[in-house]
């Protein structure tokens, strides 16, 4: 079942980010922010459902993404710690974005060439999505970066702050190691220490020193933040079983 | 049921299906946007592909409903799939499709899919006076398939449907 739960992780992580990239909805500095981030915020959600869907028909118990989504615990979610960290400022929500995106896109980029149709038609789809994504996230990050001496100072706050969670996306669970219908996570972290080099070089960021590079959601440890974020997401699904639209 | 013969009722199917509009931007149908693959009759069903645009694309559903009531209300029993392969993209827009947007005011996407590069933005004219004097305001707009533009020469602001 090493497929069943490597689609899992992709699947929380884009779920996770998504939903808290979901809580800027109404919030965001301006209109056109308000817009972009429950865009992206869709996108990432869209790209979960079809992961969980094609989850569930590997697992072959009859699990929808309805029931993978809602109706696992705190403890049964593998996704990264980064995507679960609470938005914080703005500096750090573009971060943690960027941080993501610029994994996932390479991510998918290797997916185009998986032996798995299924998994080639969403890489499809997501690679261009993420390409948006690492674009609208560099920019903010650059211009927040090299902006003023605030904005300059929350920026590489942000960095301090979420840095050490990035090393867990090069990561799987050992239950989920082997698959050959996704690609090895660790062979992205070139491409993504590249793009990041090139865009903290541009905003004027320094890289810090990780000594203790913090993990265990893959082994579904997670930080406190997780549970409260899907006790609210989880709420009216569960206080209606079974409700359609 | 359909008395015709079933290469007669596969095209009737498709046309049924075909002029289904887009619930978000209604100037085009489903098959101008190249979102409806196929259809199929098995078994006298009318089995409909149809593919989703953006991943998050909150019309997916509503679309596969309307494909589904058309063809119920041509007479047919019908069930529609989705297809996830190959994916979509800004290219499986037709020619007239592609007309309409422009008619509509919105700007139909100018370069082929995946050739977006990390920091550029591509050229786009402006759907009501054709002037490339444009500015990006914003890569999100109203829906997740569409940009925020403004025109510099006529300052009509508008919509450009991005490129995938």
């Amino acid at each position: 079942m090493a497929l069943f739960e490597a689609l899992l992780e992709l699947a929380d992580d884009h779920l996770v980010l998504g939903h808290r990239l979901s809580e800027w909805c109404g919030h965001a500095p301006m209109l056109e922010e308000d817009l972009a981030l429950p865009n992206m915020a869709l996108d990432l959600i869209g790209t979960s459902r079809t992961l969980y869907t094609y989850a569930g028909e590997v697992e072959g118990a009859g699990r929808d993404e309805d029931a993978l989504a809602y109706l696992r615990d705190e403890m049964e979610y593998r996704n990264c710690l980064l995507v679960e960290r609470p938005n914080g400022d703005f500096a750090q929500t573009m971060l943690r974005q960027l941080y993501f995106a610029a994994f996932m896109e390479p991510y998918w980029k290797a997916a185009l060439e998986s032996p798995d149709e299924t998994v080639r038609g969403i890489a499809g789809k997501a690679v261009k999505e993420m390409a948006y994504h690492i674009r609208h996230a560099g920019e903010w990050v650059i211009r927040l970066g090299d902006g003023t001496e605030e904005s300059a100072r929350r920026m590489q706050e942000a960095v301090e702050e979420l840095h050490r969670y990035t090393d867990e996306l090069f990561h799987s669970s050992a239950a989920a190691r082997g698959v050959d219908a996704l690609p090895d996570r660790a062979a992205i972290r070139p491409e993504w220490d590249r793009v990041i080099g090139e865009i903290f070089a541009e905003a004027r960021l320094e890289i810090p020193q990780v000594p203790f590079p913090q993990q265990g959601g893959r082994e579904m440890q997670h930080g406190e933040a997780l549970g409260h974020m899907l006790a609210e997401m989880q709420v009216t699904h569960r206080a209606h079983p079974g409700a359609v639209w | 049921m359909v008395n015709v013969c079933h290469q007669e009722s596969a095209e009737a199917a498709w046309e049924a299906a075909a002029a289904v509009p887009d619930p978000e931007v209604p100037c085009v149908t489903v098959a101008d946007l190249g979102i409806l693959r196929w259809v199929r009759l098995e078994d006298g069903v009318a089995v409909a592909g149809v593919t989703p645009t953006y991943s998050g694309c909150p019309a997916t559903l509503a679309i596969e409903f309307a494909v589904e009531q058309a063809l119920r209300e041509a007479g047919f029993e019908a069930r529609v799939e989705r297809v996830m392969s190959p994916p979509w993209t800004t290219d499986w827009i037709t020619a007239e499709g592609r007309e309409k947007l422009r008619d509509y005011g919105i700007a139909p996407p100018v370069e082929s899919g995946g050739k977006a590069t990390l920091f550029g933005a591509p050229t786009v004219a402006c759907p009501r006076c054709g002037s490339t004097d444009t500015e990006r305001l914003s890569e999100f707009g109203s829906t997740p398939c569409k940009a925020h533009y403004r025109c510099k020469a006529c300052a009509e602001p508008f919509d450009y449907f991005k490129c995938l």
